[in-house]
């Protein structure tokens, strides 16, 4: 883990992310019909779900870690990493539904996206309060190891599979044709990898200093007992 | 690294370029002829650097304290 505190990539995070907020707003981009300029919106609603991807598959990796080898920092960087997820979570729910008002017509749509996304937001939350309940700390590390292993793969098919399968408005969804195909050109891509690169190494760089910041922590109580 | 800084400076500014046409969707085409989205992205830009700034000093910190241990 000595990468976590080397400095290139969060200049890189950094650089990348602040070349898409100037070139996302200056980049033409295609015409289209409802969406019109808020399709500029894919550089920033799109990457806030990549941040929270990347750090929920760190977390569910250190899980498995914490399951093989029984390393408290291995259950102190999944736990660290579900709480920066979430906050990349309620980001990209939040931005969703200002950007479903302008385009749908409502903030919540009863869209089988954004109500598989509420419901997976829950599945962490409790992951989150199964920790709280349990006082002992390796027997907590444990259950929630275990917890967060099922966690992830039913957020993976709430998020991504089921609207798939059903009626959906959300673009790559329900029929619709996402994005990628038929709407991005190769100029919004120029922003748009960009974006979710500059923000996946943004949520990853946000767990790390957490993780880091309950490492210290952890050290001092084990000193103290 | 003064370099590296100069060089993306100078990327970046290379992106005013785009700053002539706006899609053609109509909806803002006042909004970026007046040059008012040049607000936008500088307010968007002080925020987002304000930030980063923040994040690097957090880091700093703590690379401090855990060299102290």
């Amino acid at each position: 883990m000595k990468i976590i505190y080397q400095t290139w990539w969060k200049i890189l995070a950094v650089v990348l992310i602040f070349y898409t907020l100037i070139a996302g707003l200056l980049v033409p981009v295609p015409v289209l019909p409802i969406l019109h300029e808020t399709i500029r919106n894919l550089y920033f609603h799109v990457p806030m779900w990549i941040g929270m991807l990347s750090v929920f598959v760190i977390s569910v990796y250190y899980s498995v870690m914490y399951l093989n080898t029984g390393k408290e920092e291995y259950d102190l960087a999944s736990v660290e990493c579900v709480n920066t997820g979430l906050l990349f979570y309620s980001l990209g729910l939040v931005t969703g539904m200002i950007w479903a008002r302008f385009t749908w017509g409502e903030f919540w749509s009863g869209d089988p996206k954004q109500n598989s996304a509420a419901i997976a937001f829950l599945l962490y939350c409790a992951y989150l309060v199964l920790r709280n309940s349990i006082d002992e700390e390796q027997k907590r590390a444990k259950i929630s190891a275990i917890y967060n292993i099922f966690a992830f793969p039913i957020m993976i098919v709430l998020i991504f599979i089921l609207p798939r399968l059903t009626d959906s408005l959300h673009p790559g969804n329900g029929g619709n044709p996402a994005f990628g195909k038929y709407d991005l050109d190769n100029r919004m891509r120029m922003v748009f990898y960009p974006a979710m690169a500059g923000w996946a190494l943004m949520a990853v760089w946000i767990a790390t200093i957490r993780y880091r910041l309950r490492l210290i922590e952890h050290k001092r109580n084990n000193i103290n007992l | 690294m003064k370099k590296l800084l100069i060089l993306i400076f100078l990327t970046l500014s290379g992106l005013v370029a785009f700053a002539g046409e706006n899609g053609g969707t109509g909806m803002a085409d006042e909004f970026y002829k007046s040059g008012r989205i040049y607000v936008v992205i500088a307010t968007i830009a002080i925020i987002f650097v304000g930030l980063a700034i923040y994040l690097f000093a957090i880091d700093r910190r703590l690379k401090k304290i855990e060299k102290g241990n």
